[in-house]
């Protein structure tokens, strides 16, 4: 199951190797040129139909997570954290350290020995630590340097109808996605490239770009969800099973409107569900690409996530399956020259 | 099964502040004794009621005691101050009535206050109309206690009155003991003292009977008044079957056999969570060895206000599910 | 069995206070091998009773793990299936958010606890803690489902299998109090190789989380001599002041205070010394808050002691032990139970 290994891997911004490695043993059969450029990117090119323009599909290939900054003098592990990591999330949790996954714990003080005010407060990361379970510094240091890279621990589960709980759905469903178009379309010339770094200022998808320069360039994401009821519909940035999230607007990037339309003018034909992806929070690789060089025209299509950059993120099979028929119906138009 | 107005309006009518319970446990026994093989009254004041049968030795408990107000002081101009005996709240307490035992009438108000919201029982007083201590002093002693007073009143659906708690338990009580006639099991029905303070007398009648199975009958909370703390229980939905509160997470056996008998006889319940409170289950559960224990609760709006408000249909429905349980074979 | 690999079952196990019996039959095959009768009470504790060499008349010792953990309760179902929840036992809402969760409905259903997404709230909210009542359970599917599968009042536990740490280091959700469990059967398999004379129940306590009514109804039932509560006790971190903890991997905290019977506990230290096992002292002048005070007051008053095993972070889903001072603890134990006599114990019980 290729998205359980996908999400299982570590691969947090800057230290993508696991992941870009399994990337790597899954298409490389499939492509016409692949290769690793200086920053980490995977840049893949697959020769199909000439068309008059060239086409760029991205996903990022980190995910959030922790780095170790410092042992203390009994063996616990200091950290901060590397991305977008919500410091509430963390709190009672096991994690994996460094490159043999060494496991730990992130532990909190006993509630019986706090004030009730406490635990209104959230604990910032200076107050949080790892246990590994060494007895003291020198054994911890035998096993974990400062600056290892630290993951979540946690599984891929399929639960309820249809959904799936791992971490780092962002965006390994986007890996996933553009995995599965390289190895399935075979007749459309487009480039597939993985980028690094998104998660720490969209590092790797500005020098992709450059390199490609694309005119136009399809942005694959797993997006942030969150579909309470008796919430303002306008307050709900995207709902699980509505089907692909196709972006409007976000901190980095105003989406092109012609594209937009166009797309889903596809989805309709095709009788596929969309929605909008209606908060403007957030931002992506696309902040990056549609500004570089001579700029290109991007979307991003997305899955819908929830409870994203958490150990346990959850997605549904059926808006996997929707936007990958989507992202083949608009790779088809592509072919006819006609996006 | 038809609704008794009459009985629970006589119910809540009569005196019975925690500690002070004879008038109401007279009053019952009144109602009860010709139903009943033996009644015996113990050293708290717990009235207990044995219809004999040959089955399980299980307890029912429902507490005749109330809330109220016992008096400290008495000051010079005959302004008296009090301390609550049980849960008496300082907001629905202001501009209430009282009567004491005696049937002294008296009103609650405050102190001038800036700030509402930090009311406190330290600030207030009754008010009795007299105008002196001496004055004040030939109608009420220090260490008397006044419980509220205001009127019954109902539509085809609720009751509104004080005192629902826990008097609707006793009304249940009595009513299941008026209906079964020839018990299968072997019934103690205990009308408790002091359950407002600390579920005092379910503690020593428990371990007086040494039931294998307790039941407690009493009010409970509500979710569906508008912007209420949430909660799945809402009135006029059926009998509650307690799952938990701070007293007790109820036998999940007892549980699932009110569930069961609920099911079968097509009787409207809801599962109830309540996340603060307790009744006399808590105190019979942890009673000698142990005994297995649940609890039936009637959805009660208002609970400790003058205004308590239950509905009629829920009333039936709880003193239904009490009969078909007392009426089962139950295995432990 | 191995005392590990009963610990990693009941610590896997589920068994929220009050619906332990979901472990008990875990319980029961572990210790009935070594035990003379075993039983299961109207509350649902575990008896396994050991007797001891003279047979007759023999004084009781009565030793109590308690077998339930700390868990969640559904409390209602909103329009969209999300479960809403509240706590058994002392919980930090804190530790909540971002869990994996089983939902012990018509059958385990696994849930992840949600709440706003962070980039949804205002800024200022990032420093406030999420309260309980804001968080929700999703288990993937529409109300008509979950309805069909959940009902109001069943119990949820954290979905955390226990994590071996380096060295002797465990991980778990529900350590407290499975450890002291573990302790209780790694005593009873001590005891087969040493003489003692008190007849000797390992108790496996219900509801310790919220009443301590396994404690107080078994101890009535069983009446003992004695009563020792073995349960956990806070492990040293950073953020903990030394004096109110005791270190790992370096032998059961011996409690001191009022609920402690100041002669037998003093015996406990010197049985301690003589067998060379370490111990720490743990102090403790009010109610312990574990089932020594429940057993302690019990009937006409029973003596009794705690020890308490070494742990961080309690009461989270990632509790850390070291399987060290399970072994010390036990060892302590059956040392302590073979010192005392028919004829010594009154003169131990002695003021």
């Amino acid at each position: 199951m290729l998205l359980k290994r996908l999400t299982e891997a570590s691969g947090v911004s800057g230290n993508e190797k696991e992941v870009r490695d399994i990337i790597i043993s899954e298409i490389k059969n499939h492509v016409d040129s692949l290769k690793i450029d200086r920053l980490g990117n995977i840049i893949t090119y697959k020769k199909g139909r000439d068309t008059s323009k060239t086409l760029m599909v991205t996903a990022h290939m980190d995910e959030v997570g922790l780095m170790v900054t410092d042992i203390d003098s009994i063996g616990l592990l200091k950290f901060t954290t590397v991305g977008g990591v919500d410091k509430r999330i963390l709190v009672s949790k096991p994690v994996a350290v460094g490159r043999d996954k060494i496991k730990g714990v992130i532990g909190a003080k006993p509630i019986h020995l706090q004030k009730r005010e406490e635990w209104t407060r959230a604990l910032n990361i200076n107050e949080l630590y790892i246990d590994i379970g060494a007895k003291s510094k020198e054994e911890a240091e035998r096993l974990v340097n400062i600056g290892d890279y630290v993951s979540f621990y946690s599984d891929y589960v399929e639960f309820g109808d249809g959904l799936v709980k791992a971490k780092a759905l962002d965006n390994r469903v986007g890996c996933n996605l553009l995995i599965n178009l390289i190895k399935e379309v075979n007749d459309i010339s487009f480039y597939g490239v993985f980028t690094v770094m998104e998660e720490i200022g969209l590092v790797g998808s500005g020098p992709a770009a450059y390199e490609v320069n694309p005119d136009i360039s399809i942005v694959l994401e797993g997006t942030l969800c969150y579909d309470m009821p008796k919430l303002d519909s306008h307050l709900i940035p995207t709902y699980i099973n509505k089907g692909p999230a196709i972006s409007l607007i976000d901190r980095t990037t105003v989406f092109n409107a012609t594209l937009r339309n166009k797309i889903i003018d596809i989805a309709e034909r095709n009788n596929i569900p969309y929605q909008y992806r209606k908060t403007s929070m957030g931002g992506n690789d696309s902040g990056k690409i549609h500004i570089t060089k001579g700029g290109s025209i991007t979307t991003t299509i997305s899955v819908p996530c929830r409870y994203i950059h958490s150990p346990a993120s959850v997605m549904s099979q059926s808006d996997y399956n929707n936007t990958y028929a989507l992202l083949k119906a608009i790779l088809a138009e592509f072919e006819r020259e006609e996006l | 099964m038809n609704f008794n107005s009459n009985l629970l309006k006589e119910l809540v009518s009569v005196y019975g502040p925690a500690s002070n319970e004879h008038l109401v446990r007279s009053y019952i026994t009144e109602k009860i004794k010709d139903h009943v093989d033996d009644i015996e009254i113990d050293a708290l004041g717990n009235l207990v009621a044995h219809k004999k049968g040959n089955g399980r030795k299980v307890m029912i408990s429902a507490h005749m005691d109330q809330i109220g107000l016992m008096v400290i002081d008495i000051d010079e101009k005959g302004f008296i101050r009090f301390t609550n005996v049980g849960g008496i709240s300082p907001l629905v307490s202001l501009s209430q009535q009282v009567v004491f035992e005696n049937g002294t009438i008296g009103v609650i108000y405050s102190e001038p206050i800036d700030d509402p919201s930090k009311l406190k029982l330290e600030n207030m007083y009754i008010d009795i109309g007299a105008f002196s201590k001496e004055e004040a002093e030939k109608s009420v002693s220090i260490g008397d206690i006044c419980i509220y007073k205001s009127e019954f009143s109902e539509n085809e659906n609720v009751i509104f009155t004080r005192y629902l708690d826990d008097r609707v338990g006793c009304y249940i009580a009595i009513e299941a003991i008026k209906s079964i006639s020839n018990p299968i099991n072997d019934l103690y029905f205990v009308f408790s003292v002091q359950e407002e303070v600390g579920l005092r007398g379910a503690k020593t009648a428990a371990y007086k009977i040494s039931p294998e199975v307790g039941i407690a009958l009493d009010v409970t909370s509500n979710g569906d008044t508008p912007k209420a703390k949430r909660f799945a229980v809402s009135l006029n939905e059926g009998a509650a079957i307690k799952v938990k509160d701070n007293s007790i997470i109820a036998h999940p056996k007892i549980k699932q056999l009110l569930v069961d008998l609920a099911k079968k006889n097509k009787i409207p319940y809801q599962m109830e969570v309540l996340e603060f409170g307790g009744t006399d289950s808590g105190a019979i559960h942890l009673t000698r060895e142990g005994v297995p224990s649940g609890v039936i609760s009637i959805p009660t709006r208002y609970v400790h206000s003058t205004v308590e408000m239950a509905s009629k249909n829920d009333i039936v429905n709880c003193t239904k599910l009490l009969i078909r349980f007392l009426e089962s074979n139950f295995d432990l | 069995m191995d005392t590990k690999t009963l610990l990693e079952l009941l610590c896997n196990g589920k068994g929220v206070s009050g619906y332990e019996y979901t472990i008990k039959d875990t319980i029961v095959s572990a210790f009935d091998k070594y035990s003379d009768e075993i039983s299961v009470d109207n509350l649902g504790n575990v008896l396994a009773l050991k007797k001891g060499s003279t047979k007759e008349d023999n004084i009781k010792i009565m030793l109590a793990g308690h077998m339930d953990e700390i868990g969640l309760m559904v409390k209602d179902i909103e329009d969209n299936g999300f479960i809403r929840f509240t706590n058994i036992g002392g919980i930090d809402p804190r530790t909540i958010l971002g869990q994996e969760v089983i939902v012990h409905g018509k059958k385990d259903l696994f849930g992840v606890v949600g709440s706003k997404p962070p980039h949804l709230q205002d800024p200022s909210e990032h420093d406030k803690a999420i309260k309980m009542e804001d968080m929700t359970i999703d288990i993937g599917y529409s109300k008509e489902e979950v309805e069909k599968l959940v009902n109001i009042g069943d119990t949820i536990t954290i979905r955390r299998e226990l994590l071996n740490l380096q060295g002797d280091r465990v991980a778990s959700k529900a350590l407290d109090d499975r450890a002291g469990i573990a302790v209780l059967f790694e005593c009873i398999k001590e005891l087969g190789k040493i003489r003692h004379e008190a007849d000797v129940y390992f108790v496996s306590t219900v509801q310790e989380e919220v009443s301590m009514a396994g404690a107080l109804t078994g101890a009535y039932k069983i009446n003992p001599d004695i009563g020792i509560a073995v349960d956990v006790g806070f492990g040293t971190t950073p953020e903990l002041s030394k004096s109110d903890t005791i270190e790992l991997g370096k032998g059961p905290g011996i409690t001191l205070g009022g609920n402690i019977h100041p002669r037998l506990r003093q015996k406990l230290t010197e049985v301690a010394r003589e067998y060379n096992i370490p111990f720490q002292m743990e102090i403790s002048p009010g109610p312990t808050g574990t089932d020594a005070r429940a057993m302690q007051i019990t009937r006409e008053g029973i003596p009794s002691l705690c020890l308490s095993i070494p742990l961080r972070y309690m009461h989270t889903s990632v509790e850390v032990i070291d399987m060290v001072d399970i072994k010390h603890t036990a060892k302590l134990l059956a040392f302590f139970i073979a010192s005392i006599s028919n004829d010594s114990l009154e003169g131990l019980l002695c003021y």
